[in-house]
């Protein structure tokens, strides 16, 4: 039998399910299925977290991620025009933060925020307890991130809209605000998501800041979880919860790609 | 008082300097039609008259307010000089209707019933008055044009600038803009024409303007500068533009069968 290229082809397809396949019945057969489900799957222990998982941690996870997003996005969308800026100081300490921000671990500047400050100033502290601490905490590292995105999203938005908008006798803040940012928005949403997804995982790290049974969040719950059931059941269940999340963003991010993919 | 008044505009770009001296006014009413190769500075000329450009050097009045005055409110001044460009530069997150409405909003502070009103006519003028809702993706590129022309003419502006306005347009698309902008010269609006478009320049033109390298090489009535050029650079660049099929390789330096 003669191999000819087309039949070539298939064989090296269906080779591939074929290899595929069998990797995964062999992933399946090696595997202890009584003590997995033990170790990962008990519903008495999974039961007993809730309600606390979603009322008090899950809720906890999603307000701090709102905080630090809001609060870094606004820093986020200061420090892009300032990088954007005719005077040159202003370019300068942009650029100089974002730098800055971007290179440290998010750990680190957690770290700072929570125990560097309060004991550099101990008369001052920062308003919200830990609620304050996580939004600046985490929204200083995220702010650097998005002023990045915001810049590219500005400078997306073609030459010419700006100057329709001047000739029709916009100042140029008028113009910024009506007609470009509107644009660069559009733009930069799905890499915003992106940014929230993110955001949602870095505020595993708040528990470094020390936090109480009322502002706890999802990992560190499980965590707790672990250590007084000892058994690993709680990890699976908040990474169940994180990706009730995420997969709805992730999805969304798509929807939002498709839809900008079908206007161009 | 002339509507504009150009004298001894100079424009650099780094070390290229791209208009070497510049004089040149036009009048309330007239449609001046700039003609040129590429390169020769016709779009920088344009650009500099709402200082889109910030000239070099020289001085350039715009109904006798000084736009080269570094005292000059300029978003003033651009109120009312209009301006169409070769891309047409609609706000894209806008409707027609908004694209129409926001600078009389913003700008001229109108209510949101007079602006509606102001739209709608100018809609109406240029033929678009059922493409209000639409977002400017969803028309073609000689409906964008006219939207963008009854953006400009809803400022009432005292002059109209154009920028190659048909210059990005299929050929099929290119006759409803160049229909709309007759129609303005004929109302009397003045108009400073950045084109390619020979045949609009020599039936509309009030007088046609030749540049090359940064320089006016000549002006005169479309009968005189089409008709009768005087100087050699307008014969050749005319040649070249209106019989492009009777171009001879001589003319070009090609040394066919060598």
């Amino acid at each position: 039998m003669r191999l000819t290229p087309r039949r070539r082809r298939r064989i090296v397809r269906v080779a591939g399910y074929v290899v595929f396949g069998l990797a995964i019945v062999a992933a399946l057969a090696a595997a202890d299925w009584g003590r997995l489900s033990d170790a990962f799957f008990r519903l008495d222990v999974a039961g007993s977290m809730f309600p606390e998982a979603i009322t008090v941690a899950l809720r906890n996870t999603i307000l701090y991620t709102l905080l630090a997003f809001v609060f870094g996005l606004t820093l986020g969308l200061v420090l892009a025009l300032m990088r954007l800026s005719s005077i040159l100081p202003y370019r300068w300490f942009a650029t100089g933060y974002i730098e800055l921000f971007r290179g440290l671990p998010s750990l680190l500047v957690l770290f700072m925020v929570g125990y560097g400050v309060p004991l550099a100033f101990p008369d001052r502290e920062i308003p919200g307890g830990v609620y304050g601490s996580v939004t600046v905490g985490l929204g200083l590292t995220a702010a650097a991130y998005m002023a990045e995105t915001l810049r590219a999203g500005i400078q997306a938005v073609p030459k010419g809209q700006l100057e329709a908008a001047r000739t029709l006798g916009m100042s140029h803040t008028r113009a910024m605000v009506s007609i470009v940012l509107p644009q660069a928005f559009r733009i930069v949403i799905p890499p915003l998501t992106n940014e929230i997804i993110l955001l949602t995982k870095d505020t595993s790290l708040v528990y470094v800041l020390g936090v109480t049974a009322s502002t706890i969040e999802l990992t560190k719950f499980a965590g707790d979880t672990l250590n007084t059931r000892v058994n690993p059941t709680p990890l699976v269940v908040a990474g169940l919860l994180y990706l009730v999340l995420t997969l709805p963003l992730s999805q969304l991010v798509r929807g939002l790609e498709r839809r900008a993919a079908r206007e161009r | 008082m002339s509507t504009i008044e150009i004298s001894g505009l100079h424009k650099s770009f780094g070390r290229l300097e791209v208009l070497r001296g510049i004089d040149l006014s036009v009048e309330p009413g007239e449609v001046v039609c700039v003609i040129g190769p590429s390169g020769s500075g016709k779009s920088t000329l344009l650009r500099c008259v709402n200082l889109l450009e910030e000239p070099t050097s020289g001085s350039i009045r715009v109904a006798g307010v000084e736009v080269t005055d570094p005292d000059c409110d300029i978003d003033a001044v651009r109120r009312g000089i209009g301006m169409v460009f070769q891309q047409f530069n609609l706000f894209g997150h806008l409707t027609v209707r908004e694209n129409v409405t926001i600078a009389q909003r913003r700008v001229l502070k109108r209510s949101r019933a007079e602006a509606y009103r102001i739209a709608s006519d100018n809609l109406n003028r240029v033929g678009l008055a059922d493409k209000a809702d639409s977002y400017p993706a969803q028309l073609s590129g000689g409906q964008q044009q006219r939207v963008a022309i009854a953006r400009s003419l809803a400022m009432e502006p005292q002059l109209m600038l154009f920028d190659e306005p048909t210059s990005a347009l299929d050929p099929e698309l290119v006759g409803e803009v160049l229909a709309v902008m007759r129609g303005l010269a004929a109302e009397g609006m003045t108009m400073l024409v950045v084109t390619h478009e020979m045949a609009f320049a020599r039936e509309v033109a009030s007088r046609v303007v030749f540049m090359d390298a940064g320089v006016i090489v000549e002006q005169g009535r479309p009968a005189q500068v089409f008709g009768s050029p005087r100087a050699e650079r307008t014969r050749e660049f005319l040649h070249r533009v209106l019989e492009p099929t009777r171009v001879s390789e001589s003319e070009i330096g090609a040394n066919p069968g060598e």
